[in-house]
Protein backbone atom coordinates (compact mmCIF):
# COMPACT_ATOMS: atom_id res chain seq x y z
CA UNK A 1 0.00 0.00 0.00
CA UNK A 2 2.84 2.36 0.88
CA UNK A 3 4.41 1.68 -2.48
CA UNK A 4 1.15 2.69 -4.14
CA UNK A 5 1.04 5.97 -2.22
CA UNK A 6 4.66 6.55 -3.06
CA UNK A 7 3.93 6.01 -6.75
CA UNK A 8 1.40 8.82 -6.69
CA UNK A 9 4.10 11.24 -5.60
CA UNK A 10 5.69 10.85 -9.03
CA UNK A 11 4.29 13.22 -11.66
CA UNK A 12 4.70 10.72 -14.48
CA UNK A 13 2.69 8.17 -12.54
CA UNK A 14 -0.13 10.61 -11.74
CA UNK A 15 -0.24 11.48 -15.44
CA UNK A 16 -0.38 7.82 -16.39
CA UNK A 17 -3.16 7.24 -13.85
CA UNK A 18 -5.20 10.15 -15.24
CA UNK A 19 -4.52 8.97 -18.80
CA UNK A 20 -5.90 5.53 -18.02
CA UNK A 21 -8.99 7.08 -16.43
CA UNK A 22 -9.66 9.43 -19.37
CA UNK A 23 -8.92 6.70 -21.91
CA UNK A 24 -11.39 4.45 -20.12
CA UNK A 25 -14.11 7.10 -20.37
CA UNK A 26 -13.72 7.85 -24.07
CA UNK A 27 -12.98 4.27 -25.16
CA UNK A 28 -15.65 2.76 -22.91
CA UNK A 29 -18.42 4.92 -24.37
CA UNK A 30 -17.29 5.09 -28.00
CA UNK A 31 -16.36 1.41 -27.95
CA UNK A 32 -19.88 0.45 -26.84
CA UNK A 33 -21.24 2.33 -29.83
CA UNK A 34 -18.71 0.67 -32.16
CA UNK A 35 -19.36 -2.85 -30.87
CA UNK A 36 -23.15 -2.49 -30.79
CA UNK A 37 -23.22 -1.18 -34.30
CA UNK A 38 -20.75 -3.79 -35.52
CA UNK A 39 -18.31 -1.28 -36.98
CA UNK A 40 -15.22 -2.70 -35.29
CA UNK A 41 -13.54 -3.38 -38.62
CA UNK A 42 -14.13 0.19 -39.81
CA UNK A 43 -12.57 1.42 -36.59
CA UNK A 44 -9.56 -0.84 -37.18
CA UNK A 45 -9.20 0.68 -40.65
CA UNK A 46 -9.33 4.23 -39.29
CA UNK A 47 -6.80 3.39 -36.57
CA UNK A 48 -4.21 2.00 -38.93
CA UNK A 49 -4.80 4.64 -41.59
CA UNK A 50 -3.88 7.26 -38.99
CA UNK A 51 -0.29 6.00 -39.14
CA UNK A 52 -0.06 7.81 -42.48
CA UNK A 53 -0.63 11.06 -40.61
CA UNK A 54 2.01 10.19 -38.01
CA UNK A 55 4.58 9.61 -40.77
CA UNK A 56 3.62 12.88 -42.45
CA UNK A 57 3.82 14.69 -39.12
CA UNK A 58 7.43 13.53 -38.72
CA UNK A 59 8.31 14.50 -42.27
CA UNK A 60 6.71 17.96 -42.09
CA UNK A 61 7.89 18.59 -38.54
CA UNK A 62 4.41 19.02 -37.05
CA UNK A 63 2.93 17.12 -34.10
CA UNK A 64 2.36 13.56 -35.39
CA UNK A 65 -0.95 13.40 -33.51
CA UNK A 66 -2.29 16.32 -35.57
CA UNK A 67 -1.41 14.41 -38.73
CA UNK A 68 -3.00 11.29 -37.29
CA UNK A 69 -6.19 13.22 -36.54
CA UNK A 70 -6.47 14.49 -40.09
CA UNK A 71 -5.75 11.06 -41.56
CA UNK A 72 -8.20 9.22 -39.35
CA UNK A 73 -11.09 11.58 -40.10
CA UNK A 74 -10.32 11.51 -43.83
CA UNK A 75 -10.09 7.73 -43.89
CA UNK A 76 -13.38 7.44 -42.01
CA UNK A 77 -15.04 9.56 -44.67
CA UNK A 78 -13.10 7.81 -47.43
CA UNK A 79 -14.28 4.36 -46.37
CA UNK A 80 -17.91 5.52 -46.46
CA UNK A 81 -17.43 7.31 -49.77
CA UNK A 82 -15.77 4.35 -51.49
CA UNK A 83 -18.44 1.92 -50.45
CA UNK A 84 -21.48 4.15 -50.98
CA UNK A 85 -20.51 6.05 -54.14
CA UNK A 86 -17.66 4.03 -55.59
CA UNK A 87 -19.49 0.70 -55.31
CA UNK A 88 -16.50 -0.92 -53.64
CA UNK A 89 -17.48 -3.63 -51.14
CA UNK A 90 -17.27 -2.15 -47.67
CA UNK A 91 -14.72 -4.60 -46.27
CA UNK A 92 -12.50 -4.12 -49.32
CA UNK A 93 -12.85 -0.36 -48.97
CA UNK A 94 -11.72 -0.62 -45.33
CA UNK A 95 -8.70 -2.74 -46.30
CA UNK A 96 -7.68 -0.24 -48.99
CA UNK A 97 -7.66 2.70 -46.55
CA UNK A 98 -6.10 0.62 -43.79
CA UNK A 99 -3.10 -0.39 -45.88
CA UNK A 100 -2.84 2.90 -47.79
CA UNK A 101 -2.45 4.81 -44.52
CA UNK A 102 0.18 2.38 -43.22
CA UNK A 103 2.07 2.57 -46.53
CA UNK A 104 2.10 6.38 -46.55
CA UNK A 105 3.30 6.36 -42.95
CA UNK A 106 6.17 3.98 -43.65
CA UNK A 107 7.32 5.95 -46.71
CA UNK A 108 7.33 9.29 -44.86
CA UNK A 109 9.05 7.91 -41.78
CA UNK A 110 11.73 6.54 -44.12
CA UNK A 111 12.05 9.89 -45.94
CA UNK A 112 12.38 11.83 -42.67
CA UNK A 113 16.06 12.65 -42.21
CA UNK A 114 17.62 11.24 -39.06
CA UNK A 115 15.92 9.28 -36.35
CA UNK A 116 12.15 9.42 -35.79
CA UNK A 117 11.82 9.92 -32.03
CA UNK A 118 9.03 8.12 -30.15
CA UNK A 119 7.99 6.13 -33.21
CA UNK A 120 7.64 2.99 -31.13
CA UNK A 121 5.43 4.81 -28.62
CA UNK A 122 2.92 5.64 -31.37
CA UNK A 123 2.87 2.04 -32.53
CA UNK A 124 2.80 0.30 -29.16
CA UNK A 125 1.79 3.06 -26.76
CA UNK A 126 3.60 4.50 -23.79
CA UNK A 127 1.23 5.57 -21.07
CA UNK A 128 4.09 6.52 -18.72
CA UNK A 129 5.25 9.29 -21.06
CA UNK A 130 1.87 10.96 -21.73
CA UNK A 131 2.34 14.72 -21.46
CA UNK A 132 0.19 17.19 -19.53
CA UNK A 133 -0.88 18.83 -22.80
CA UNK A 134 -2.12 15.49 -24.10
CA UNK A 135 -3.99 14.95 -20.84
CA UNK A 136 -5.89 18.21 -21.30
CA UNK A 137 -6.91 17.12 -24.81
CA UNK A 138 -8.02 13.75 -23.47
CA UNK A 139 -10.03 15.49 -20.76
CA UNK A 140 -11.72 17.75 -23.32
CA UNK A 141 -12.61 14.73 -25.45
CA UNK A 142 -13.98 12.80 -22.46
CA UNK A 143 -16.19 15.76 -21.52
CA UNK A 144 -17.44 16.19 -25.11
CA UNK A 145 -18.26 12.50 -25.39
CA UNK A 146 -20.08 12.38 -22.05
CA UNK A 147 -22.15 15.45 -22.95
CA UNK A 148 -22.90 14.24 -26.48
CA UNK A 149 -24.02 10.79 -25.36
CA UNK A 150 -26.06 12.22 -22.48
CA UNK A 151 -27.81 14.86 -24.59
CA UNK A 152 -28.52 12.55 -27.51
CA UNK A 153 -28.68 9.17 -25.79
CA UNK A 154 -31.96 8.03 -27.34
CA UNK A 155 -31.19 9.43 -30.77
CA UNK A 156 -27.89 7.54 -30.87
CA UNK A 157 -29.52 4.39 -29.51
CA UNK A 158 -32.35 4.41 -32.06
CA UNK A 159 -30.12 5.17 -35.04
CA UNK A 160 -27.64 2.47 -34.01
CA UNK A 161 -30.32 -0.14 -33.46
CA UNK A 162 -32.32 0.34 -36.65
CA UNK A 163 -31.04 2.96 -39.05
CA UNK A 164 -33.84 2.47 -41.58
CA UNK A 165 -36.54 2.86 -38.96
CA UNK A 166 -34.82 5.98 -37.61
CA UNK A 167 -34.89 7.42 -41.13
CA UNK A 168 -38.62 6.81 -41.40
CA UNK A 169 -39.04 8.75 -38.14
CA UNK A 170 -37.21 11.74 -39.62
CA UNK A 171 -34.24 11.55 -37.27
CA UNK A 172 -31.11 13.30 -38.65
CA UNK A 173 -29.44 9.95 -39.33
CA UNK A 174 -26.71 11.11 -41.70
CA UNK A 175 -25.69 14.03 -39.49
CA UNK A 176 -25.33 11.72 -36.49
CA UNK A 177 -23.41 9.08 -38.45
CA UNK A 178 -21.02 11.82 -39.49
CA UNK A 179 -20.61 13.29 -35.99
CA UNK A 180 -20.10 9.87 -34.44
CA UNK A 181 -17.50 9.01 -37.08
CA UNK A 182 -15.57 12.15 -36.09
CA UNK A 183 -15.81 11.22 -32.40
CA UNK A 184 -14.52 7.73 -33.19
CA UNK A 185 -11.57 9.23 -35.07
CA UNK A 186 -10.73 11.63 -32.25
CA UNK A 187 -11.02 8.88 -29.65
CA UNK A 188 -8.63 6.72 -31.60
CA UNK A 189 -6.10 9.48 -32.14
CA UNK A 190 -6.05 10.75 -28.58
CA UNK A 191 -5.65 7.25 -27.18
CA UNK A 192 -2.83 6.25 -29.51
CA UNK A 193 -0.33 7.40 -26.87
CA UNK A 194 -1.93 5.16 -24.26
CA UNK A 195 -1.83 1.78 -25.95
CA UNK A 196 -0.59 2.48 -29.47
CA UNK A 197 -2.00 2.06 -32.97
CA UNK A 198 -1.52 -1.69 -33.02
CA UNK A 199 -3.38 -2.29 -29.75
CA UNK A 200 -6.01 0.44 -29.56
CA UNK A 201 -8.80 -1.69 -30.99
CA UNK A 202 -8.63 -3.74 -27.81
CA UNK A 203 -9.63 -0.76 -25.61
CA UNK A 204 -12.66 -0.30 -27.87
CA UNK A 205 -13.78 -3.93 -27.80
CA UNK A 206 -12.55 -5.99 -24.82
CA UNK A 207 -14.09 -3.93 -21.97
CA UNK A 208 -17.31 -3.93 -24.00
CA UNK A 209 -17.21 -7.71 -24.36
CA UNK A 210 -16.72 -7.95 -20.60
CA UNK A 211 -19.61 -5.55 -19.98
CA UNK A 212 -21.76 -7.50 -22.43
CA UNK A 213 -21.39 -10.60 -20.26
CA UNK A 214 -23.25 -8.77 -17.50
CA UNK A 215 -25.73 -6.57 -19.37
CA UNK A 216 -27.52 -6.29 -22.67
CA UNK A 217 -28.65 -2.73 -22.29
CA UNK A 218 -26.88 0.03 -24.23
CA UNK A 219 -26.56 2.61 -21.42
CA UNK A 220 -25.44 0.14 -18.78
CA UNK A 221 -22.98 -1.39 -21.20
CA UNK A 222 -21.33 2.02 -21.58
CA UNK A 223 -21.00 2.54 -17.84
CA UNK A 224 -19.69 -0.98 -17.19
CA UNK A 225 -17.27 -0.68 -20.11
CA UNK A 226 -15.79 2.48 -18.66
CA UNK A 227 -15.41 0.70 -15.33
CA UNK A 228 -13.76 -2.40 -16.75
CA UNK A 229 -11.52 -0.38 -19.05
CA UNK A 230 -10.32 1.71 -16.11
CA UNK A 231 -9.84 -1.24 -13.78
CA UNK A 232 -7.79 -3.21 -16.29
CA UNK A 233 -5.77 -0.17 -17.39
CA UNK A 234 -4.85 0.70 -13.83
CA UNK A 235 -3.93 -2.85 -12.85
CA UNK A 236 -2.03 -3.23 -16.11
CA UNK A 237 -0.20 -0.01 -15.42
CA UNK A 238 0.88 -1.21 -11.96
CA UNK A 239 2.03 -4.57 -13.29
CA UNK A 240 3.91 -3.00 -16.16
CA UNK A 241 5.63 -0.56 -13.81
CA UNK A 242 6.65 -3.11 -11.20
CA UNK A 243 7.69 -5.81 -13.67
CA UNK A 244 9.25 -3.28 -16.06
CA UNK A 245 7.46 -4.61 -19.15
CA UNK A 246 5.73 -2.57 -21.92
CA UNK A 247 2.62 -0.78 -20.58
CA UNK A 248 0.35 -1.00 -23.66
CA UNK A 249 0.75 -4.74 -24.02
CA UNK A 250 0.34 -5.32 -20.28
CA UNK A 251 -2.87 -3.29 -20.20
CA UNK A 252 -4.34 -5.32 -23.07
CA UNK A 253 -3.28 -8.55 -21.40
CA UNK A 254 -5.04 -7.47 -18.20
CA UNK A 255 -8.17 -6.58 -20.21
CA UNK A 256 -8.33 -10.10 -21.61
CA UNK A 257 -7.69 -11.68 -18.20
CA UNK A 258 -10.49 -9.60 -16.72
CA UNK A 259 -12.81 -10.65 -19.52
CA UNK A 260 -11.97 -14.31 -18.92
CA UNK A 261 -12.50 -13.92 -15.18
CA UNK A 262 -15.91 -12.23 -15.52
CA UNK A 263 -17.01 -14.77 -18.11
CA UNK A 264 -15.93 -17.63 -15.86
CA UNK A 265 -17.74 -16.23 -12.83
CA UNK A 266 -20.86 -15.71 -14.90
CA UNK A 267 -20.72 -19.27 -16.24
CA UNK A 268 -20.22 -20.75 -12.79
CA UNK A 269 -23.01 -18.68 -11.23
CA UNK A 270 -25.50 -19.47 -14.00
CA UNK A 271 -24.70 -23.20 -13.95
CA UNK A 272 -25.42 -23.26 -10.21
CA UNK A 273 -28.96 -21.96 -10.74
CA UNK B 1 -62.45 8.23 -47.67
CA UNK B 2 -59.24 10.12 -47.34
CA UNK B 3 -56.50 9.55 -49.84
CA UNK B 4 -53.30 8.78 -47.89
CA UNK B 5 -50.80 8.41 -50.69
CA UNK B 6 -50.48 7.99 -54.41
CA UNK B 7 -47.81 6.50 -56.57
CA UNK B 8 -47.65 7.52 -60.22
CA UNK B 9 -45.66 5.64 -62.89
CA UNK B 10 -42.98 4.87 -60.37
CA UNK B 11 -39.80 2.98 -61.17
CA UNK B 12 -37.41 2.06 -58.39
CA UNK B 13 -34.51 -0.25 -57.65
CA UNK B 14 -30.95 -0.52 -56.44
CA UNK B 15 -28.07 0.96 -58.42
CA UNK B 16 -28.61 -0.04 -62.04
CA UNK B 17 -30.97 -2.82 -61.17
CA UNK B 18 -34.58 -1.78 -61.80
CA UNK B 19 -36.86 -3.83 -59.57
CA UNK B 20 -40.13 -1.95 -60.05
CA UNK B 21 -41.23 -0.53 -63.34
CA UNK B 22 -43.99 1.94 -64.02
CA UNK B 23 -46.05 1.17 -60.94
CA UNK B 24 -49.12 3.17 -60.02
CA UNK B 25 -51.20 2.80 -56.89
CA UNK B 26 -53.34 4.71 -54.41
CA UNK B 27 -53.93 4.02 -50.76
CA UNK B 28 -57.02 5.31 -48.93
CA UNK B 29 -57.94 5.36 -45.27
CA UNK B 30 -59.69 2.12 -44.38
CA UNK B 31 -57.73 0.11 -46.93
CA UNK B 32 -56.32 -3.28 -45.99
CA UNK B 33 -54.11 -4.26 -48.90
CA UNK B 34 -52.21 -7.52 -49.13
CA UNK B 35 -49.07 -7.24 -51.23
CA UNK B 36 -48.17 -10.58 -52.74
CA UNK B 37 -45.66 -11.66 -55.32
CA UNK B 38 -42.59 -13.83 -55.84
CA UNK B 39 -39.31 -13.29 -53.98
CA UNK B 40 -37.37 -10.52 -55.66
CA UNK B 41 -40.56 -9.26 -57.28
CA UNK B 42 -40.25 -5.85 -55.61
CA UNK B 43 -42.65 -5.97 -52.65
CA UNK B 44 -40.08 -4.70 -50.15
CA UNK B 45 -38.71 -2.19 -52.66
CA UNK B 46 -42.22 -0.78 -53.06
CA UNK B 47 -42.76 -0.20 -49.36
CA UNK B 48 -39.23 1.11 -48.85
CA UNK B 49 -39.96 3.65 -51.57
CA UNK B 50 -43.19 4.62 -49.83
CA UNK B 51 -41.25 5.05 -46.57
CA UNK B 52 -38.68 7.24 -48.30
CA UNK B 53 -35.82 4.78 -47.75
CA UNK B 54 -35.27 4.37 -51.50
CA UNK B 55 -35.40 7.26 -53.93
CA UNK B 56 -37.49 6.51 -57.01
CA UNK B 57 -35.61 6.33 -60.33
CA UNK B 58 -38.55 7.94 -62.07
CA UNK B 59 -42.19 8.64 -61.39
CA UNK B 60 -43.81 10.19 -58.37
CA UNK B 61 -44.67 9.39 -54.79
CA UNK B 62 -47.12 11.80 -53.20
CA UNK B 63 -47.77 11.51 -49.47
CA UNK B 64 -50.90 13.19 -48.18
CA UNK B 65 -49.92 12.37 -44.62
CA UNK B 66 -46.70 13.12 -42.78
CA UNK B 67 -43.93 10.55 -43.02
CA UNK B 68 -43.99 10.03 -39.27
CA UNK B 69 -47.64 9.10 -39.60
CA UNK B 70 -46.69 5.84 -41.26
CA UNK B 71 -46.02 2.95 -38.88
CA UNK B 72 -43.42 0.49 -40.12
CA UNK B 73 -42.68 -3.10 -39.18
CA UNK B 74 -39.59 -4.24 -41.09
CA UNK B 75 -38.60 -7.79 -41.94
CA UNK B 76 -37.31 -9.42 -38.79
CA UNK B 77 -34.07 -10.53 -40.45
CA UNK B 78 -33.14 -6.86 -40.94
CA UNK B 79 -32.87 -6.48 -37.17
CA UNK B 80 -29.65 -7.14 -35.26
CA UNK B 81 -30.96 -9.43 -32.54
CA UNK B 82 -27.79 -9.19 -30.46
CA UNK B 83 -27.99 -5.42 -30.19
CA UNK B 84 -27.97 -4.38 -26.52
CA UNK B 85 -31.45 -2.92 -26.25
CA UNK B 86 -34.45 -3.78 -24.09
CA UNK B 87 -38.04 -4.30 -25.21
CA UNK B 88 -39.32 -1.06 -23.68
CA UNK B 89 -36.64 0.98 -25.46
CA UNK B 90 -37.44 -0.66 -28.81
CA UNK B 91 -41.09 0.27 -28.36
CA UNK B 92 -40.26 3.82 -27.30
CA UNK B 93 -38.08 4.22 -30.39
CA UNK B 94 -41.36 4.24 -32.33
CA UNK B 95 -41.76 7.79 -31.15
CA UNK B 96 -38.29 8.63 -32.32
CA UNK B 97 -39.15 12.15 -33.48
CA UNK B 98 -39.24 13.11 -29.81
CA UNK B 99 -35.89 11.47 -29.13
CA UNK B 100 -33.73 14.56 -29.67
CA UNK B 101 -32.96 16.09 -26.28
CA UNK B 102 -35.28 13.58 -24.61
CA UNK B 103 -32.67 13.09 -21.88
CA UNK B 104 -33.89 16.26 -20.21
CA UNK B 105 -37.62 15.71 -20.39
CA UNK B 106 -39.89 13.47 -18.42
CA UNK B 107 -41.50 11.90 -21.49
CA UNK B 108 -44.35 10.69 -19.29
CA UNK B 109 -46.87 10.52 -22.11
CA UNK B 110 -44.53 8.57 -24.32
CA UNK B 111 -43.70 6.08 -21.56
CA UNK B 112 -47.37 5.56 -20.76
CA UNK B 113 -48.17 5.00 -24.42
CA UNK B 114 -45.43 2.38 -24.67
CA UNK B 115 -46.63 0.62 -21.51
CA UNK B 116 -50.23 0.56 -22.67
CA UNK B 117 -49.24 -0.93 -26.05
CA UNK B 118 -47.18 -3.61 -24.31
CA UNK B 119 -50.18 -4.39 -22.11
CA UNK B 120 -52.49 -4.49 -25.11
CA UNK B 121 -50.25 -7.08 -26.80
CA UNK B 122 -49.93 -9.01 -23.54
CA UNK B 123 -46.17 -8.64 -23.29
CA UNK B 124 -45.77 -6.30 -20.31
CA UNK B 125 -43.89 -9.02 -18.45
CA UNK B 126 -40.99 -8.91 -20.88
CA UNK B 127 -40.61 -5.13 -20.90
CA UNK B 128 -37.04 -5.17 -19.54
CA UNK B 129 -35.76 -8.16 -21.48
CA UNK B 130 -33.06 -7.68 -24.09
CA UNK B 131 -34.53 -8.36 -27.52
CA UNK B 132 -32.07 -11.19 -28.08
CA UNK B 133 -33.94 -13.32 -25.56
CA UNK B 134 -37.34 -13.11 -27.25
CA UNK B 135 -39.16 -15.75 -29.25
CA UNK B 136 -40.18 -15.01 -32.83
CA UNK B 137 -43.75 -14.21 -31.82
CA UNK B 138 -42.70 -11.92 -28.97
CA UNK B 139 -40.31 -10.13 -31.30
CA UNK B 140 -43.07 -9.43 -33.84
CA UNK B 141 -45.36 -8.15 -31.07
CA UNK B 142 -42.63 -5.78 -29.90
CA UNK B 143 -42.09 -4.45 -33.41
CA UNK B 144 -45.83 -4.07 -33.89
CA UNK B 145 -45.93 -1.99 -30.67
CA UNK B 146 -43.10 0.15 -32.01
CA UNK B 147 -44.95 0.67 -35.31
CA UNK B 148 -48.06 1.78 -33.40
CA UNK B 149 -46.33 4.28 -31.07
CA UNK B 150 -47.10 7.23 -33.31
CA UNK B 151 -50.76 6.25 -33.75
CA UNK B 152 -50.18 6.02 -37.50
CA UNK B 153 -52.77 6.56 -40.20
CA UNK B 154 -51.05 3.94 -42.32
CA UNK B 155 -49.42 0.77 -41.02
CA UNK B 156 -46.89 -0.93 -43.28
CA UNK B 157 -45.82 -4.48 -42.43
CA UNK B 158 -43.14 -6.53 -44.17
CA UNK B 159 -43.68 -10.26 -43.61
CA UNK B 160 -44.87 -10.03 -39.99
CA UNK B 161 -45.59 -13.75 -39.86
CA UNK B 162 -42.08 -15.07 -40.42
CA UNK B 163 -40.53 -16.98 -37.51
CA UNK B 164 -43.80 -17.07 -35.59
CA UNK B 165 -45.84 -20.06 -34.56
CA UNK B 166 -49.21 -20.76 -36.12
CA UNK B 167 -51.08 -19.66 -33.02
CA UNK B 168 -49.59 -16.23 -33.03
CA UNK B 169 -50.01 -15.90 -36.77
CA UNK B 170 -53.77 -16.23 -36.41
CA UNK B 171 -53.77 -13.88 -33.44
CA UNK B 172 -51.70 -11.33 -35.35
CA UNK B 173 -54.07 -11.23 -38.30
CA UNK B 174 -57.07 -10.83 -36.01
CA UNK B 175 -55.26 -7.95 -34.31
CA UNK B 176 -54.56 -6.35 -37.67
CA UNK B 177 -58.21 -6.67 -38.63
CA UNK B 178 -59.09 -4.82 -35.42
CA UNK B 179 -56.44 -2.14 -36.07
CA UNK B 180 -57.80 -1.69 -39.57
CA UNK B 181 -60.83 0.03 -38.06
CA UNK B 182 -58.53 2.92 -37.11
CA UNK B 183 -55.87 2.86 -39.81
CA UNK B 184 -55.09 1.70 -43.32
CA UNK B 185 -52.83 -1.34 -43.58
CA UNK B 186 -50.37 -2.40 -46.23
CA UNK B 187 -49.22 -5.96 -45.60
CA UNK B 188 -46.54 -7.93 -47.41
CA UNK B 189 -46.86 -11.65 -47.21
CA UNK B 190 -45.54 -14.69 -48.99
CA UNK B 191 -48.55 -16.59 -47.76
CA UNK B 192 -51.35 -15.60 -50.08
CA UNK B 193 -53.66 -18.31 -48.74
CA UNK B 194 -53.72 -16.95 -45.21
CA UNK B 195 -53.73 -13.24 -45.88
CA UNK B 196 -56.54 -13.36 -48.43
CA UNK B 197 -58.77 -14.36 -45.52
CA UNK B 198 -58.10 -11.05 -43.76
CA UNK B 199 -57.24 -8.39 -46.31
CA UNK B 200 -59.81 -6.43 -48.28
CA UNK B 201 -57.86 -6.15 -51.51
CA UNK B 202 -54.80 -7.77 -53.05
CA UNK B 203 -52.02 -6.23 -55.07
CA UNK B 204 -49.63 -8.46 -56.93
CA UNK B 205 -46.10 -7.12 -57.29
CA UNK B 206 -43.79 -8.68 -59.83
CA UNK B 207 -41.80 -5.88 -61.43
CA UNK B 208 -45.20 -4.43 -62.32
CA UNK B 209 -48.16 -4.05 -60.02
CA UNK B 210 -51.61 -5.49 -60.56
CA UNK B 211 -54.27 -4.28 -58.23
CA UNK B 212 -57.00 -6.79 -57.56
CA UNK B 213 -60.10 -5.18 -56.08
CA UNK B 214 -61.12 -8.08 -53.84
CA UNK B 215 -59.53 -10.60 -51.53
CA UNK B 216 -60.38 -13.62 -53.61
CA UNK B 217 -58.03 -14.32 -56.38
CA UNK B 218 -57.86 -17.30 -58.70
CA UNK B 219 -54.88 -19.09 -60.07
CA UNK B 220 -55.82 -18.00 -63.56
CA UNK B 221 -55.88 -14.37 -62.47
CA UNK B 222 -52.52 -14.78 -60.81
CA UNK B 223 -51.18 -16.30 -63.98
CA UNK B 224 -52.56 -13.50 -66.10
CA UNK B 225 -50.98 -10.99 -63.70
CA UNK B 226 -47.71 -12.78 -64.34
CA UNK B 227 -47.41 -13.39 -60.62
CA UNK B 228 -45.85 -16.80 -60.03
CA UNK B 229 -46.33 -17.83 -56.42
CA UNK B 230 -45.62 -20.77 -54.23
CA UNK B 231 -48.71 -21.43 -52.23
CA UNK B 232 -48.56 -23.42 -49.04
CA UNK B 233 -51.67 -24.11 -47.06
CA UNK B 234 -51.45 -24.91 -43.39
CA UNK B 235 -53.52 -27.07 -41.11
CA UNK B 236 -55.29 -24.97 -38.54
CA UNK B 237 -54.94 -21.39 -39.66
CA UNK B 238 -58.09 -20.03 -41.23
CA UNK B 239 -57.36 -19.45 -44.86
CA UNK B 240 -59.06 -19.18 -48.17
CA UNK B 241 -57.66 -21.51 -50.69
CA UNK B 242 -57.43 -19.77 -53.95
CA UNK B 243 -59.76 -21.90 -55.86
CA UNK B 244 -60.95 -25.35 -55.11
CA UNK B 245 -58.51 -28.00 -56.07
CA UNK B 246 -57.85 -31.43 -54.64
CA UNK B 247 -56.75 -30.74 -51.10
CA UNK B 248 -54.02 -32.19 -49.00
CA UNK B 249 -53.02 -30.67 -45.75
CA UNK B 250 -49.63 -29.56 -46.81
CA UNK B 251 -48.97 -29.10 -50.46
CA UNK B 252 -47.23 -26.80 -52.73
CA UNK B 253 -47.92 -25.61 -56.23
CA UNK B 254 -45.60 -23.85 -58.49
CA UNK B 255 -47.14 -22.03 -61.34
Amino acid sequence: MNILIELFTYDFFVNAFLASLLAAISCGIIGTYIVSRRIVFISGGITHASFGGIGMGYYLGINPLVGAGIFSILSGMGIQLFSSKGKVREDSSIAIWWSLGMAIGIIFVYLTPGYAPNLMSYLFGSILTVSTGELWLMLALAVIIILFFTFFYRTILYISFDEDFAKTSDLPVNLFNYLLMILISLTIVLNIRVVGIILILSLLTIPQATANVLTREFGRMMVYSVGFAFLASFIGLLISYSADIPSGATIIFTQVLLFGLVKLIKMLSSSRK
Amino acid sequence: MKKLLEIKNLSAGYDDNVVLENVSMEVYSGDFIGLIGPNGGGKTTLIKTILGLIKPISGELILHISKTNIGYLPQVNQIDKRFPITVIDVVRSGKADSALFSSFRKNTEEKEKAESLLAEMGISAIRNKPIGELSGGQMQRVFLCRALMNEPELLVLDEPSTYVDNNFEGELYLKLKELNEQMAILLISHDVGTISFFVKTIACVNRNLHYHPSNIISEEQLASYNCPLQIITHGNIPHTVLKLHDEHDHHEHTH
